[in-house]
């Protein structure tokens, strides 16, 4: 049944929906001030759970309607859960601070189209959030799904030009594809076994053929969001056309949601029906993500094209969880080492690329244009958002204490550990390949302008902060090894079964 | 073969079309056709899994109904925000194409470089 | 083989002769056709498979709406279709999607035939938890009280659809009226019939809504009927679309998941859970409830069809 703190989870879903509801009846100016009020409380109760998980040391389960399983649906919050939903958090109120500036409603309207929508698709990519962390039934889980793209592919297109419809109609038609495909195999799953509660199929699921095409199509449907190599082309477009503070949330935030979806999926679910050909052939796209994507991104000319291929590489990262995590005795997936490694690196690379996407709005701005090639004279105007930048980048390459090389470290402690050699190559290759695009940048920017620099316009202070604050916590996040780690590891594996009279 | 097999064979064959059209039609309005009957595949998949559950004087399990009916709700939003922002580019660019090499914007240029 | 299965083998042929035609027609606007075509089949479909709620649905929203939707688009996108046929892939491209749709239909024929016998189902548990929700319906016990956080979810999800629409507008349209003005003929026939069915339509939209809760039905078949007479209205230049800014709009599409949400967070003091109902009240609560999604989902779904603002409000 319910524990007693279950409460807290429907709080954590709600709060951003009534933001968003009060944000479109109140309107204009209103739709900022609500969003920017429901942050902190969202913020308050996301720690809160945190915290409750860390005392109780065991799953918070909250049954929706009093109706239990498999008859009804519930929400279900484990330490990965309570991790994700703090640092999305974390990223939606720096994102929000961040955005002020930028989506103000003018003095002369009463309401503006491009900053009321981007404050409530803002939030509605918050609830999609906290609902993919949160359900612990798979047709809810594919609803948050929906909700998730219906309010990030607004987000791409909200500057209104024709390069940006066309990345938003891509990402969408790939996007549907993806929910599609998840949905075909959750018919399946409950044709086969009578159940989509997280819990009860992972008690009740056997490898056979419906469970291998069920569990093969809903992992098509999911790579294809999170765009994994093959399935990636939709996203360097759309996270470069996006408004910075756009394309900070759908890198940090966006593409985890389909992720953590398939992490549920394997790890939860069906952990022993992939069997280790199946995981070795993810780590194997993860592997081609990496260092494909990381040549690309070395190659691009424009600052936010390459930061987008940035984020394709550190996707690939995630995706090496999976064979790092299969263990050969048992033929099945085991939330170890691998596992936090791969989910540490969700978290770091949320907070690291936010605040990536973050200066380079700022450059942009204050610039006029993005290319690489004529940064020169940034780091003597902007010297906070090209340190922000930096620091940005030692979590991306993976350099101590930050949470990409605690990550990257547990990583290549479970390769190691499992005599799987060949992973390592590609971790060492990956981090060097981002040392380099990362350095490209930092010389551009440090180096001398051909011609005096004038800037377009001002850079507030606050706004270089704010991603200063974000890069830095991506830097100290690798000293939560000497101790909060552990929450990730809380009520996993054994979920909490809720069983009906 | 029974009613119930007959339709999720069907349902089979609906998707594998619909995935075809999805993948080779270059239109994207055709695209969003073909999502749609690839749609009605996946919910005839989801109705055959209900009659095979009849029981209790009921002629199908309601819980795989309930699903396609909310599947159904939202394939419909999907759709209507697939069809106004392809006929806004259509509207801003004149050309209604989804390759990346495409003709930019009517005030496109220094604004290329975002 | 009995007559019953000959009928049905022969509809499924329809279904999917219609797709395959839907698929291979040169113009998009014939394929458009083809596909309304095709969803009132899979109505019939739904009909054999004893699921009337979800054939109500598929009939108004999934072939009804959706085809009108999608007519009007081919219709404004005909300057297109040039391009679009310089641009289809080759023979090896083509070739290679046939193999990956044929792989994946295998599967799922092989996945349905090996389906397990006795069938799982929820139908039992359905039945049995009915009367504590008031409901005979159990589609609509299903919707509104087992999984009714799926459908208060969905409901956000097609505001945010609805909001997604709306961003897409030019900048100097925003806060304007969706869709371009119609003029019909005040003596034709589609003016004379936009204002006779209306008021006919409406009744017949919350009469099914109400017959939700016993029979089948429910908010979403009802309140797209409602939604289908207002579009005629609309069309017929008999009403005009609100402009977006108006308050009174913003409070009707907000209703359904607002009311959901009180009624849930009073399911805190009143049954000791979010989302449950009283026994005493169950049907009462729920009633009040779809009042709210009837009035929301007409109004979404008549605006999700009418687009954003294209006319400003200013005069």
């Amino acid at each position: 049944m319910s524990t007693p703190d279950g409460f807290l989870l429907v709080l954590m879903l709600t709060a951003p929906v009534v933001g968003l509801l009060i944000a479109f009846v109140l309107g204009g100016r209103n739709a900022e001030r609500v969003a920017l009020l429901t942050m902190p409380v969202g913020l308050i109760i996301a720690v809160t759970i945190a915290v409750a998980l860390w005392r109780s040391d065991a799953a918070l389960v909250y049954v929706l309607g009093g109706w239990a399983p498999p008859l009804g649906i519930v929400l279900r919050a484990d330490g990965l859960s309570a991790a994700m939903l703090v640092t999305v958090a974390v990223v939606i109120c720096a994102t929000g601070l961040f955005a002020r500036a930028e989506f103000r409603t003018p003095e002369a309207v009463p309401e503006a189209r491009a900053p009321f929508s981007f404050w409530i698709l803002l939030l509605s990519v918050w609830a999609a959030m906290n609902m993919v962390f949160l359900g612990g039934d798979l047709f809810n889980l594919y609803v948050a799904l929906e909700l998730l793209t219906f309010a990030a592919v607004p987000l791409v297109c909200l500057d209104g030009r024709a390069e940006t419809f066309r990345a938003a109609l891509r990402y969408l038609v790939f996007a549907l594809f993806g929910s599609l495909l998840y949905l075909l195999g959750v018919a399946l799953l409950y044709g086969a076994y009578g159940t989509l509660d997280i819990a009860m199929l992972a008690a009740v699921v056997r490898p056979e053929p419906v469970t291998w095409v069920a569990g093969a199509l809903m992992t098509v449907g999911l790579l294809a969001k999170t765009a994994l190599f093959p399935l990636h082309l939709w996203l360097p477009p759309a996270h470069a056309g996006a408004p910075a503070p756009a394309s900070a949330v759908l890198s940090a935030l966006v593409v985890k949601g389909s992720f953590f979806i398939l992490v549920r999926l394997w790890f939860d679910v069906m952990p022993a029906v992939p069997g280790e050909a199946g995981a070795q052939l993810l780590g194997a796209l993860g592997a081609a993500a990496i260092l494909v994507s990381s040549v690309v991104a070395l190659r691009q000319a424009r600052l936010k094209l390459l930061i987008a291929y940035s984020t394709l590489a550190q996707i690939g990262y995630l995706f090496l969880m999976f064979p790092l995590a299969f263990d050969t005795g048992s033929g099945q997936l085991v939330s170890g080492v691998a596992l936090t490694g791969g989910m540490l690196q969700a978290i770091s690379h949320a907070t690291a690329k936010a605040a990536m996407f973050m200066t380079a709005g700022l450059m942009y701005q204050a610039l006029g244009h993005d290319r690489i090639a004529e940064l020169g004279g940034v780091a003597r105007a902007l010297p906070m958002t090209v340190f922000a930048f930096g620091l940005a980048g030692v979590s991306l390459i993976g350099l101590p204490p930050s949470g990409g090389f605690l990550a990257k470290w547990l990583l290549l402690t479970a390769a190691v550990g499992g005599g799987q050699w060949w992973w390592v190559a590609v971790i060492l290759i990956g981090g060097l390949l981002s040392a380099g695009y990362i350095f490209k940048v930092l010389a551009q920017a440090v180096g001398a302008p051909n011609v005096a620099l004038t800037l377009r316009a001002p850079v507030p202070r606050h706004r270089e902060a704010i991603a200063l604050v974000l890069a830095l916590l991506s830097v100290l996040l690798g000293l939560v090894a000497l101790g909060p780690i552990d929450l990730l590891q809380i009520a996993r594996p054994g979920l909490a079964l809720v069983h009906s009279q | 073969m029974t009613s119930v097999t007959l339709f999720g064979l069907l349902g089979a064959l609906l998707v594998g079309l619909g995935l075809f059209g999805l993948l080779v039609h270059p239109h994207p309005l055709r695209k969003i056709l073909s999502f749609n009957l690839l749609g009605g595949g996946v919910f005839l998949l989801f109705g055959v899994v209900a009659r095979r559950g009849a029981g209790a004087g009921l002629g199908g399990d309601p819980v795989p109904q309930a699903l396609v009916i909310t599947g159904l709700v939202v394939a419909f939003a999907a759709t209507a925000l697939a069809v106004v922002l392809l006929l806004r580019l259509f509207q801003e660019s004149g050309s209604a194409t989804l390759r990346t090499d495409a003709p930019a914007g009517k005030d496109a240029g220094g604004a290329a470089d975002h | 083989m009995s007559w019953t299965l000959a009928l049905e083998a022969g509809l499924a042929a329809l279904v999917l002769g219609v797709a395959v035609w839907t698929l291979s027609v040169r113009q998009t606007f014939a394929a458009v056709v083809a596909f309304v075509v095709y969803g009132l089949a899979l109505t019939l479909v739904w009909v054999r498979l004893s699921a009337l709620d979800v054939a109500l649905t598929e009939a108004a929203i999934g072939s009804g709406l959706t085809g009108v939707l999608l007519l009007g688009a081919a219709a404004r996108l005909r300057a297109t279709e040039a391009d679009a046929v310089a641009e289809r892939p080759g023979a090896g491209v083509r070739a290679a999607a046939a193999a990956l749709a044929a792989l994946v239909a295998l599967a799922l024929a092989a996945a349905v035939l090996y389906l397990p016998e006795p069938a799982h189902t929820l139908a039992p548990a359905a039945m049995a938890e009915l009367p504590a929700t008031g409901m005979r319906n159990a589609v609509t016990g299903v919707l509104m009280a087992y999984r009714a956080a799926d459908t208060l979810l969905e409901k956000v999800v097609v505001l945010i659809s609805l909001i997604g629409v709306w961003s897409l507008a030019q900048d100097k349209l925003w806060g304007g009226r969706p869709g371009l003005l119609h003029h019909a003929d005040p003596d034709g026939a589609l003016a004379f019939l936009a204002r006779r069915l209306p008021p006919v339509g409406i009744v017949a939209g919350i009469y099914i809504a109400w017959l939700g809760a016993d029979q089948p039905g429910g908010a979403f078949p009802g309140g797209t009927i409602i939604a289908a007479m207002w579009l005629l209205a609309m069309m017929a230049g008999v009403t005009d679309a609100p402009p977006i800014s108006r308050r009174w709009l913003r409070l009707v599409l907000v209703a359904g998941p607002a009311v959901f949400l009180a009624v849930g967070f009073s399911g805190f003091f009143t049954a000791g859970a979010f989302l449950a109902y009283p026994v005493a009240y169950a049907k009462a609560l729920i009633v009040v409830i779809e009042v709210g999604m009837v009035l929301t989902i007409a109004a979404t779904l008549g605006l999700l069809m009418a687009g954003p603002p294209e006319r400003s409000d200013k005069p």
